[in-house]
């Protein structure tokens, strides 16, 4: 396996101590003891409303001055209770509930629910179908970082790579489109295969996309990587040793930016990632701007991931022929009588599943996406249906970051958690 | 399986939730061939009479049941002996089978170290719903317990701040998850709403919160004082 590690002390900051203490600085001129002014500390509300917190979150804090000595997350204000949704449904009919928790990257979500159910009814996909849902996986890798970069860089001010990388992800939304009808409620996955093959001449539009993003996200991390503003806002912010990113649950890029080198598609391999060449970028101090790093190089690390699939995607079916699972083709089903009655009774019925219970962890853009799944003989809906939501044990560990951070800090360790709060309250 | 007995969609949820009454638990405590799993073998040789069943499932992911007192023991004793390091707990849940049988709480391993997964399983009888918390063995377990809770009313004894967490802190229909919750909800529509309009300003916040904004908020009687709204 090979692993590396970005180079991270470019630019950082020389005033700057890893643990975000000010060495040496010019800005702080007066050497003069804080008066004793008999203060309290203040309660103040974010959210749910409000911008930076990235989606329906609110975050009672505790401010002493500037610096934040509590931060109380309460979430739930987009509570669907999907999972309780899912039991009522057959195994089909729950793939577009999945892409409706993270709909910054809804092909992960149909892939990995998808994936779950194939485990535990044992069933092979194709291998087209395979490489299928790796290019979709990684696409949405890209789009899901995109979104965190954009959203990110104007927390701390920045516009102009809001603006870069909502161009670039409004070309993958229109890769969706064109491959699935819908801009994010895609959808795509069934059980066996896919919606739909690949419509004709949508490999040459990811291959215009493939060959005009890197010089998007190189301006961007020209933008950014060395820029001392965001330097100086997200280095030593948000701090947390590997020990306890492991302990608190962190993954996903959260995780690996503490350099720990735990990534789903190598530790756990699934679709046939052991062979792709490819680097899982580890970060050092466990930092926001580490965690910025790690995500930066996963997305150039995405485009040769697409590259390699598109080069290795081979001929023949998508869907598993077993007329049990797939459906028959519109044209079987009105000509042929066989068709029709295997048609009539996967959708009315649904498919079959094994007795036994399943989880599947994949690498999503947010970390560790499990999909656990108890099932019963013959049973055509789950007994139970459970996400492991990446984004809501990440986002556990924020009171832990923020405290003794200024309110401003605040924003930011939540900006670099890269949390969808659709995915958090499910 | 007849087509009335598949009800999807819509019409199942009219009908009310689905009973499972085919056995996927303990109950015949099957101990499954454990030689696939080294972890397995070691808790068998370590805890045998503690451990109430064991199954291989889809394949490859190895289930072992264990007796939910000593939960914390064993999961203590996996996560710092040499051999197994399950440093990092992936997930925690529960499953209702319903009619009346036990709920279970499941328990995700992976181990960093050694790259392996187990799955622990805990089957609470429904007039116990009681389990020790394992918040001091892994930080993240805290909001997954706290999800747990919420909503299959599992209580963590020693849990640091066992509240709900997706639902309102005021929520009193029941616990969602659970088979004898209808889909739409205990309350009509209209009592729903009702409760929604209800609700004061101190319903947003928690005691603790109330506490900490109470004296600041008091000093400056400007706007936004306690009767206004807020």
């Amino acid at each position: 396996m090979s692993k590396r590690t970005v180079e991270f002390n470019v630019g950082r900051n020389p005033e700057m101590g890893v643990d975000g203490s000010v060495v040496d600085s010019p800005i702080l001129p007066f050497d003069m003891p804080e008066p004793d002014l008999g203060t309290e500390n203040m309660l103040i509300n974010i959210g749910p409303q409000h911008p930076a917190t990235h989606g329906v979150l609110r975050l009672v804090c505790e401010l002493d001055g500037e610096t934040v000595k509590r931060v109380i997350p309460h979430i739930g204000y987009l509570h669907s209770s999907f999972e309780k949704l899912g039991e009522y449904r057959t195994w089909n009919q729950i793939v577009p509930l999945t892409d409706r928790m993270d709909y910054l990257a809804p092909l992960i979500y149909n892939c990995a629910y998808v994936m779950t159910v194939e485990k535990l009814m044992g069933i092979e996909v194709t291998e087209r179908c395979k490489v299928v849902r790796v290019i979709c996986m990684e696409m949405d890798r890209i789009f899901s970082h995109l979104l965190w970069l954009g959203t990110t860089a104007i927390d701390i001010g920045a516009f102009t790579p809001f603006l870069y990388a909502f161009q670039e992800r409004e070309r993958i939304y229109q890769l969706h489109e064109a491959f699935t009808g819908a801009r994010i409620t895609t959808s795509a996955t069934r059980v066996g295969g896919m919606m739909a093959d690949l419509p004709e001449g949508w490999i040459n539009g990811l291959q215009d996309f493939l060959d005009t993003f890197p010089n998007t996200l190189e301006e961007i991390d020209l933008l950014l990587t060395r820029n001392q503003i965001h330097i100086g806002r997200s280095q030593g912010i948000g701090v947390i040793s590997a020990e306890d990113a492991i302990n608190s649950g962190f993954t996903g890029a959260n995780l690996r930016a503490c350099g720990v080198d735990y990534d789903v598609r190598k530790d756990q391999p699934y679709y046939d990632y052991e062979t792709y060449d490819f680097e899982i970028p580890v970060g050092q101090y466990g930092d926001c701007y580490d965690r910025y790093l790690c995500r930066m190089e996963e997305m150039r690390q995405s485009v040769s991931l697409l590259r390699q699939a598109l080069e290795r995607l081979p001929g023949g079916p998508i869907d598993v022929e077993d007329p049990n699972i797939s459906l028959p083709s519109k044209t079987d089903c009105m000509s042929d009588m066989e068709s029709m009655i295997h048609h009539f009774k996967l959708i009315t019925e649904g498919i079959p599943a094994p007795e036994g219970d399943c989880y599947m962890p994949i690498e999503g853009s947010k970390g560790e996406l499990g999909m656990y799944i108890v099932a019963e003989e013959g049973g055509t809906k789950p007994v139970r249906w459970r996400i492991r939501p990446p984004s809501l044990v990440n986002l556990s560990v924020l009171p832990k970051l923020a405290e003794e951070h200024l309110l401003s800090d605040l924003i930011m360790i939540n900006a670099s958690l890269d949390i969808v709060l659709g995915e958090i309250d499910r | 399986m007849t087509l009335d007995e598949t009800k999807a969609g819509l019409d199942a949820v009219e009908e009310g939730p689905h009973l499972s009454e085919r056995s996927t638990g303990s109950s015949d405590s099957k101990i499954d061939d454990p030689d696939g799993h080294p972890s397995v073998v070691a808790l068998l040789l370590q805890f045998g009479d503690s451990v109430s069943g064991h199954r291989v499932s889809a394949g490859t992911q190895h289930v072992v049941w264990i007796d939910s007192a000593r939960n914390l023991e064993i999961l203590h004793w996996l996560r710092d002996s040499q051999d197994h390091q399950y440093d990092m707990i992936s997930d925690i849940t529960a499953v209702d089978y319903g009619a009346g049988r036990p709920i279970d709480v499941v328990y995700q391993l992976f181990s960093t170290v050694h790259k392996r997964a187990l799955r622990i399983r805990c089957e609470l009888p429904l007039d116990g719903l009681e389990i020790d918390s394992i918040v001091e063995l892994w930080s993240a377990a805290n909001w997954l317990e706290r999800e747990v809770y919420d909503l299959f009313g599992v209580t963590f004894r020693k849990h640091p701040d066992l509240r709900r967490i997706l639902m309102p802190d005021d929520y009193e229909e029941g616990h969602p998850l659970r088979k004898d919750f209808p889909l739409r909800g205990r309350f009509s529509r209209a009592e729903q709403t009702r409760r929604a309009l209800d609700q004061s300003v101190e319903h947003s916040y928690i005691a603790e919160e109330m506490d900490l904004g109470r004296d600041p908020q008091q000093a400056v009687p400007i706007i936004g004082t306690k009767d206004g709204d807020g």
